[in-house]
């Protein structure tokens, strides 16, 4: 049991790292299905770094953080720029954008994965101890001490960097000038075109910070989970799917996304506690959390409430109207 | 510079590619007036009115306010003078409440406060009388109330000059006088305003001096008292146009299409017509008025196959074999073979009526691809349609292969409205035919209906310019909130009392 909530809370920050970058996406109208690129390239972004720094005989953990930290964003930040460039000024269909972004990032990490496999002498010989041990620092001193430090401290300081962040975007979205802009960007931009608001510009920042915060949930994978190395099992793009759920599963509200990151790492890996289950119905089971977005999907369709709704001209690219 | 100018604008040029909107034009706003903007469909009203706000920026040319030289080069800059405009097309986000879609895009000192932000807006409401709560959803207000806000929105910035883009053509007679009312207020509070609007009575009735465009050309300004609805029109097209619209009396009216108990839903279960009963008789026009989306659109679909029946009949009476047909449930292409001849001008020309990208063969195709007998299809017959209908409507357009798409308003209208009446219908339903045209225009509208009516077909014509409505028709349904609110003659009934029975059922509830 505390295993399976460990688990829910490890992928619950990955997913939602992914889902916050994506709110602030979509709420400036760009529906990005870009987000499991994104992933993974902050993911080999942050790798990348930390690996260099620690062979070229880097041996400050915090200098590493800071290092991975900005490359993963950076990382992440160029793919949403690429994104951003091609769907706002260029004015690209933003799915199929979305889409290939997702299967650039994969490639791309993954190749680069690859590289860094060859210079460390091998699969699987990446290693960043250092780094990867900064990044989870007092979840190696404190796991197995008992029930709650191994529930709540299995995990390094991005998770409750994670929560940190939900709130803060939260405020930011609903209590401030900015946010209230952001948020009429993506509902109608020419109603903020006509009151003076600069659309491209917040479209372009909206997008590349909120890369740049799902790029996290790709580092978090690597450094925190699977402890500084790279697997190319696809995990991430998984993930990034989940993440992309999770905003429609939280209606592009930021404490939904706090909640429902949890409950959808929990119904993740609820299969492996599921008795019974064979090769194929373990299958089935690995549903659980599209099938729970999907009913929330029904369930707010039937409430018909308007705030529940997408952004609406998510998806739709804007130009002042010429002749 | 002369102080008591509000507004100057001089020797304005604004190009847009090859197309001159606006040429050399000299325009004033006195301090403390109400101006109205006049002119037909293109002229360049909207262009000129754009660059005080700040959308467009002006190739050519020099603006002043109160005296000074200003450069406007964004809606900011616009707010900075203090020019408000209130545009056609209201610029608000649905799911905010009115405060917050005031308060948007302001840079404010300090934190951001929307409570303080609502106690400023209730403030301007109780000033100038405008009934609006801050709290409330736009998504929840009618079309009067979204209105208001954007008035409120500009009058919170600090705005001495206002500008409405044709604030009227959603408004019922009282929502108009009140806005009025307003617009008074607001210039005894010394405010300066301009009004763009299509109806000349408005324009007699609220505005202090007229100014005139022409085909992007100033063409001239005159005292309000001393103009009259012909002098104006005559200014505004450049030759004497007759503003009656001949209306010969119905031929041989017969019952030809029953409706009887309609009622249907929309797809969020909310009611649009609440059973709806009445006649459309051969040989004459009938009017159906009402408030914007009181379930015209609905009607007219219901009719044509398009919208879902909840219960009722709508029985056609076959004028060649007497037979009558129930179409509720039938698609629009078992209407067809039921041997119907319906045709069906909508309100959304190039999204259902024709294909926007298409030329206006490729539109008339679509009236007639199922013809012939060769698994090719027929384009002779098409092309000839177009050509014909190119020439006798005077469509202004390339060829008959230009996507219709890239004509202007009044072409389109042309084009659909002729293809339609080619069909040669026994029942031809419009939904707000004239919606966007020119005087001009309008009127070989309204004669291509008035010819329709005395072939003897019935001819629907969903309205919103109430003057029109009873000067064209033979009958007026009036419907309000999806009910009908009373059938009347339009030959002896009022326009307030048309007004009135739009808003009856509001009242009650």
């Amino acid at each position: 049991m505390i295993q399976l909530l460990t688990s829910a809370i490890a992928f619950g920050t990955i997913i939602m790292f992914g889902a916050m970058g994506e709110i602030l996406i979509e709420k400036a109208g760009n529906l990005n299905l870009g987000i499991p690129g994104i992933m993974y390239l902050g993911g080999i972004g942050g790798l990348i770094a930390s690996f260099f720094y620690e062979l070229n005989g880097g041996t400050n953990p915090f200098v590493g953080i800071l290092l991975s930290i900005l490359c993963c964003m950076a990382c992440a930040a160029v793919g949403g720029l690429i994104y951003a460039f091609l769907t706002i000024t260029l004015r690209a269909n933003q799915n199929v954008t979305g889409l290939t972004l997702t299967i650039f990032g994969g490639g791309v990490a993954n190749f680069l994965g690859g590289s860094l496999n060859t210079i460390a002498g091998g699969v699987g010989q990446i290693s960043v101890p250092i780094t990867s041990a900064g990044f989870r620092w007092y979840a190696q001193t404190f796991a197995g001490e008992n029930w709650f430090m191994r529930i709540f401290l299995q995990r390094g300081f991005m998770a409750f960097l994670a929560i940190v962040m939900a709130l803060v975007l939260y405020y930011f979205m609903n209590r401030t000038r900015t946010g209230l802009n952001l948020r009429a960007v993506g509902e109608n931009p020419g109603t903020a075109d006509a009151a003076g608001i600069n659309v491209t510009k917040y479209k372009y920042v909206a997008n590349i910070v909120g890369a740049g915060i799902s790029g996290l949930g790709g580092l978090f994978y690597t450094m925190d989970y699977i402890k500084g190395t790279w697997a190319n099992d696809g995990t991430i793009e998984g993930l990034g799917w989940l993440a992309v759920a999770l905003v429609i599963f939280a209606s592009w509200r930021y404490l939904r996304v706090l909640f429902g990151s949890y409950l959808f790492g929990l119904v993740y890996w609820a299969y492996l506690y599921i008795p019974g289950l064979n090769r194929s119905t373990l299958e089935l089971f690995k549903m659980l959390p599209y099938v729970v977005t999907l009913v929330v999907l029904i369930a707010v369709s039937l409430r018909k409430k308007r705030e529940n709704q997408p952004p609406a001209s998510l998806g739709l690219p804007y130009f002042r109207e010429e002749r | 510079m002369e102080s008591n100018c509000a507004i100057k604008m001089e020797k304005i040029t604004k190009r847009f590619g090859s197309v001159t909107a606006n040429d050399g034009i000299d325009l004033e706003l006195r301090e403390g007036e109400i101006l109205s903007l006049l002119g037909e469909n293109g002229s360049g009203k909207t262009t000129l009115m754009n660059m005080l706000s700040g959308i467009y920026y002006p190739d050519e040319g020099q603006i002043y306010v109160h005296g000074k030289p200003v450069q406007i080069a964004s809606p900011k800059d616009a707010f900075a003078n203090g020019i408000g405009m209130i545009h056609q097309h209201f610029k608000l986000v649905d799911v905010f409440t009115a405060t917050e879609n005031i308060v948007l895009g302001l840079e404010g000192e300090g934190k951001f406060d929307l409570k303080k932000a609502g106690k400023k807006v209730e403030e301007i409401c109780k000033r100038y009388g405008f009934d609006i709560k801050p709290d409330q959803k736009v998504y929840d207000m009618s079309v009067s109330q979204k209105q208001t806000v954007e008035i409120v929105k500009v009058l919170y910035r600090g705005a001495d000059i206002l500008i409405l883009d044709e604030p009227t053509a959603v408004l019922t007679p009282q929502e108009t006088d009140k806005l009025f009312a307003i617009m008074r207020n607001m210039k005894a509070d010394g405010k300066s305003l301009i009004i763009i609007t299509h109806k000349l009575h408005e324009v007699l009735d609220v505005s202090d001096r007229v100014a005139i465009l022409r085909k992007g050309k100033y063409i001239g300004d005159v005292a309000t008292k001393d103009a009259d609805q012909q002098s104006l029109t005559d200014m505004m097209v450049g030759r004497s146009v007759s503003l009656n619209i001949d209306r010969p009396d119905p031929v041989d009216p017969r019952p030809r299409v029953v409706i009887h108990g309609l009622t249907a839903y929309d797809d969020l279960g909310v009611k649009r017509l609440d059973n709806v009963s009445f006649t459309i008789n051969s040989g004459e026009i009938l009017g159906v008025a009402g408030v914007a989306g009181s379930g015209q659109k609905e009607l007219l679909e219901t009719i044509a196959g398009l919208y879902p029946v909840a219960s009722g009949t709508i029985v056609y009476n076959d004028p060649k074999t007497g037979k009558q047909v129930d179409l509720v449930g039938m698609d629009p292409m078992a209407i067809r073979k039921a041997g119907v001849a319906a045709s069906f001008v909508p309100e959304d020309r190039l999204g259902m009526g024709l294909v926007s990208t298409m030329g206006m063969t490729g539109n008339m195709m679509l009236r007639s691809w199922r013809h012939g007998h060769s698994p090719f299809v027929e384009r002779k017959e098409p092309e000839h349609l177009a050509q014909e209908i190119w020439h006798e409507l005077e469509v202004v357009t390339p060829s008959t292969s230009f996507p219709v798409r890239r004509m202007s308003g009044g072409n389109v209208q042309k084009v659909l409205v002729g293809r339609e009446i080619a069909q040669s219908p026994s029942l031809l339903m419009t939904a707000y035919a004239v919606r966007g045209l020119d005087i001009n225009t309008s009127y070989t509208i309204y004669n291509l209906l008035t010819k329709e009516k005395m072939k003897g077909t019935a001819v629907v014509y969903v309205g919103e310019d109430l003057d029109v409505l009873l000067e064209l028709c033979d009958r007026i349904v009036v419907l309000c909130g999806g009910q009908v609110s009373g059938v009347v003659d339009a030959r002896t009934i009022t326009k307030e009392e048309v007004g009135l029975l739009m808003t009856q059922h509001r009242k009650e509830a």
